[in-house]
């Protein structure tokens, strides 16, 4: 079970480092950013035992985390985004 | 409780020698100790996030001027030690699950090379920032980034100002990164001699576990940490 997980994230490393060069203009980033979410959440839920833990508030925590996460970058860049003088 | 009047001593039957007395239960000391170690790689996610955010903020105002610059470190060594990371990661989950099976040569090996890995990791660091030394890529007095073209804009170059910025950042996001590597080599360093000695069993080998989280947490760092820096604009 680890074996493919490791398996995957190996092949995402793999793709992400291959599709940075071909160009996809502004998805570059994008695939790049979605391959390595994918990533993190393997390793999150399998190599960090997120799947299946015991503990009951620890999905609370994980999730209120990124909830956090999300606030500072979200509106930080909607900040900055939206500026529309130079 | 014992009527041994001596403090600490009790019946080894009424409860695992490892259970805490204000625990009920081993499980719910398991999911305590879990459970502060993920607060704390909370705190960890904040830290990190905020210069993830400096970095985001940065790359969309000078997004030329970081194509450029992140186009002379060298992916290919980013890419290995991504790979790497994601080795020891998985040593990392071979040790905790050769602990719960009572496998200790495996559980020292997996230690072991979960270390070195790391070990590897810094290694590979180090030989990217000898080249930024030596291409005047350091922020500072000696930093030097001229007549070098956009990305897909020919006959622009890059501003070396903003282009200081993201060697700012890369130094000190990949900086924390490794700082926060060589804690967690110390930290297995402690779990390797604690494994050595024979303390871990079935029933108890959480260390094994909480370092794990730690570890893992700086992986899933690293992992974001390489596309950002080193894949900017990397098509010809």
């Amino acid at each position: 079970m680890y074996f493919s997980v490791w398996a995957a994230l190996l092949l995402g490393t793999f793709i992400t480092y291959k599709v940075a060069y071909i160009d996809l203009d502004r998805f570059n980033a994008a695939v790049a950013l979605t391959i390595a979410t994918i990533k993190a959440l393997l390793v999150a839920l399998f190599f960090m035992h997120i799947k299946g833990a015991h503990e009951k508030l620890l999905k609370l925590v994980v999730i209120s985390t990124l909830f956090f996460l999300f606030i500072l970058l979200v509106l930080s860049m909607a900040d900055y985004g939206t500026r529309t003088w130079s | 409780m014992s009527d041994s009047t001596v403090v600490g001593l009790h019946d080894e039957e009424q409860h695992h020698p490892e259970l805490l007395h204000h625990f009920a239960e081993p499980q719910q000391q398991r999911d305590a100790a879990s459970l502060g170690m993920w607060i704390f790689l909370a705190t960890e996610v904040m830290f990190f996030g905020g210069l993830f955010c400096a970095y985001l903020i940065y790359r969309r105002m000078y997004f030329g001027d970081f194509g450029a610059a992140s186009k002379s470190i060298d992916a290919t060594l980013g890419a290995t030690n991504t790979a790497v990371l994601i080795c020891s990661s998985l040593t990392v989950v071979l040790a905790v699950w050769a602990a719960q099976t009572a496998l200790r040569k495996l559980l020292i090996g997996s230690l072991v090379i979960t270390m070195l890995l790391g070990m590897v990791f810094l290694g590979i660091k180090a030989k990217e920032y000898k080249d930024k030394f030596e291409e005047h890529h350091v922020p500072g007095a000696s930093f030097s980034f001229d007549h070098v073209p956009i990305p897909g804009h020919p006959g622009q170059y890059a501003n070396p100002r903003h282009a200081e910025i993201f060697f700012s950042l890369y130094f000190i996001m990949t900086g924390l990164h490794a700082l926060h590597m060589i804690i967690g080599l110390g930290l297995f360093a402690w779990l390797l001699f604690m494994a050595w000695k024979g303390r871990f069993t079935p029933e108890y080998h959480t260390p094994i576990e909480i370092g794990g989280l730690y570890w893992h947490f700086v992986d899933i760092v690293w992992i974001y940490l390489f596309p950002l820096l080193y894949l900017i604009d990397r098509h010809p």
